[in-house]
């Protein structure tokens, strides 16, 4: 079976700077991947270059078994994966309903469309009252994103992420700055909503990157020193040392 | 907040629930603008319908840019101008060969003009959003202007190009010479365009359109590309710009440089933010006022275009929503039914607040005349003044500092009462 997400020999230079070096990295269909590493690892830079927000300095990497690396974000996301932001990223004017309905509108073909209308389309209407129900915002469908409170803005930015219907999730810290309540209330959502998908997921709270991944890797300065089960993270020499040592559980 | 005192948000929106009242008002638009010139049959009232009714399809067109998809534009008379010359080499081909084609159809002609630059120059024009969109605009804009004075082949130099609207096909018996038929041909246009204009908002376009507009990063990774996005809005905003200016050609008899030029792009600015461009009634609002404006103070004070500016100013720094900003700020407390708590205080301040406007007028009109001749006498709102007199100059400045330090009192109250009103629209479920 070709792995969702192949990244070989990727390097990302700033200048002089290396910021990733020499990034290889696997992640299978159906797999729950989260990668954690100190601050200023290349976690968000190692999502911005699979995502196509920034282009490799050189290396490959392959969605599916096709290489996507030097593609734009939308041609990314046309070919079935969709990401998440660290700092809240919706449509702030939009309504909530209108913020699901556009991350919805590519995906079910109706692309440009200015002969259409919007709210004639039985499947977007369908589809965005779903998504909806499923991030418990369906009592707030009409207040604009931007008056949203800061976790609910973080549950429609996991509901415009999947929207699409994209076979290959990143989350980029989806649970920062929430209290344990919203934490757990989140990390059910989002197991519920990746089922049968692939999950990539950056993430701070050990807690939450134990619950959810089925395979962890650890990035130090842009480098994947280790990658593996939960258990074998966890027992890992190298990762104790460099990263877990004041945060073991 | 319990759950029963939230109906706005609880309420499931029926989509087609207004049905009624949403059909209703583009009724009681179209049979507005059927009745209007029988009640207001003069020429001068009919000349500045005619008027009013281009420049909101205009205003309308910028607000595809400015409102929908947050572009600014300051070039967007060059699609105007070009739709104004295109309808009339077409009017002059027509009467030259004795096509059959009527004059209705000439604006659309207007509307292919502006469409066609459009897709040519927009694709470069729309690589980036914000300033850099803005700086191009700019810059097509005096290019297209000052090219039209050096081609005068098409676009006629300084004098412009004439043509003559009655040399056209007649249908239904019209010729299209009284100013009344014009009227009505512009109203015809008006309704068709402003339906289209509104039916795009509501198409998946329109809305990525808003995407677009508020987080055009983020669009990216839904599968669109901005890029896209903002060449199309910018190709149908020209298309009805055009539509548009091939209206006013028409309406003239003449196209010429002026319809091209900064000039006319900061006026069709001026009508949507004053009207509001978070609403789509907003730019036909600010055409409305701003037209009517443009044509009564002319005739009123040579200054007229200082008055612009201070209206102008006082809209960006005090109402950033525009017209239709502040009617609909008002609609959460007609509904909590609080708004009646808050008109007294408007009337209240309104008193200062007039006295205040009535001494900045004054001043402006005592200056502007002082400046044109020393001493000279005029009168304003029926008054008579003499710039020479410093009894003047004294009732200015006790009408300006007397009405500032009253309104101010006063504008705190309306502040305040604004408050009570919004809380309790608030904690009724009204407001987010």
């Amino acid at each position: 079976m070709t792995a969702a997400i192949e990244i070989r020999a990727v390097e990302k230079r700033f200048g002089n700077v290396s910021i990733i070096r020499d990034l290889n990295l696997s992640i299978e269909q159906g797999e729950r991947h989260a990668i954690i590493g100190p601050n200023g690892a290349g976690k968000s830079t190692t999502f911005n270059l699979v995502s196509g927000h920034i282009r490799p300095t050189s290396g490959e990497i392959r969605l599916n078994g096709d290489v996507i690396s030097g593609l734009r974000p939308f041609e990314i996301n046309r070919r079935g994966l969709s990401r998440s932001f660290q700092v809240t990223n919706v449509f702030a004017r939009m309504t909530v309903w209108e913020n699901i309905r556009c991350a919805v509108l590519w995906a079910t073909g109706h692309r440009y469309a200015f002969w259409k209308n919007v709210d004639d389309l039985p499947e977007v209407r369908r589809r965005t009252a779903e998504i909806l129900e499923s991030i418990h915002l369906t009592h707030r469908r009409d207040v604009p994103a931007g008056l949203l409170t800061y976790a609910e803005q973080r549950e429609l930015e996991i509901g415009i992420t999947i929207a699409g219907g994209a076979d290959v999730i990143m989350l980029d810290e989806p649970t920062a700055g929430m209290s344990n309540m919203e934490t757990d209330r989140a990390v059910t959502l989002i197991r519920r909503l990746t089922e049968g998908r692939t999950l990539v997921i950056v993430e701070h709270d050990m807690s939450v990157v134990f619950g959810l991944a089925d395979r962890i890797s650890v990035l130090v300065y842009g480098h994947i020193i280790a990658s593996g089960t939960p258990e074998e993270i966890r027992n890992d020499p190298k990762v104790k040392e460099a990263y877990l040592g004041e945060e073991a559980h | 907040m319990t759950d029963t005192a939230t109906p706005a948000t609880n309420i499931p929106t029926a989509p087609r629930g207004n049905n009624l009242r949403f059909y209703g008002m583009w009724a009681i638009g179209a049979i507005a603008l059927v009745v209007l010139p029988l009640i207001f049959s003069s020429g001068g009232a009919l000349t500045s319908f005619s008027l009013i009714g281009i420049s909101i399809i205009f205003a309308l067109s910028y607000n595809i840019l400015l409102g929908q998809t947050g572009l600014l534009s300051f070039g967007h008379a060059v699609q105007y101008g070009l739709g104004g010359f295109m309808a009339v080499h077409l009017m002059n081909a027509i009467a030259a060969h004795g096509w059959f084609i009527p004059l209705p159809l000439a604006p659309l002609a207007g509307g292919v003009g502006g469409l066609a630059f459009a897709i040519v120059i927009g694709w470069v024009m729309t690589k980036r959003a914000g300033t850099v969109f803005a700086m191009i605009s700019l810059g097509i804009g005096e290019l297209v202007a000052s090219s039209s004075l050096i081609l005068r082949s098409v676009f006629g130099g300084e004098s412009g190009i004439t043509t003559d609207r009655t040399a056209l096909p007649h249908i239904f018996g019209w010729s299209f010479g009284p100013q009344i038929q014009i009227y009505y041909l512009i109203a015809f246009w008006l309704m068709v365009s402003t339906i289209a204009m509104y039916a795009l908002t509501r198409t998946p376009l329109g809305r990525v359109c808003n995407a677009v507009r508020d987080n055009p990063e983020r669009v990216e990774f839904i599968g669109y590309d901005p890029h896209v996005v903002r060449y199309i809005a910018f190709c149908l905003s020209g298309f009805f710009a055009g539509i548009a200016g091939g209206l006013a050609a028409i309406n003239f008899e003449i196209a010429n440089s002026a319809y091209l030029g900064a000039a006319q792009s900061g006026l069709v600015l001026f009508a949507t933010f004053i009207g509001g461009t978070a609403y789509f009634v907003g730019p036909i609002l600010g055409a409305i006022l701003v037209t009517y404006l443009q044509l009564g103070l002319t005739s009123v004070t040579s200054v007229w275009q200082l008055y612009f500016g201070i209206i102008f100013i006082a809209i960006v720094m005090f109402a950033p929503g525009g017209i239709a900003g502040i009617v609909m700020m008002h609609r959460p407390l007609i509904r909590a039914g609080t708004l009646g708590t808050v008109i007294p205080a408007y009337l209240v301040s309104l008193v200062p607040t007039l006295v205040l406007a009535l001494g900045v007028i004054l001043a402006i009109e005592t200056v502007a005349h002082y400046a044109e001749s020393q001493g000279s006498a005029f009168s304003l709102f029926g008054i008579p003044f003499d710039t020479g007199s410093p009894l003047t100059w004294a009732a200015a400045v006790v009408l300006i500092v007397v009405g500032f330090l009253v309104a101010r009192i006063t504008w705190r109250r309306v502040a305040e009462a604004w408050d009570r009103a919004t809380t309790v629209a608030r904690e009724r479920g009204y407001l987010a």
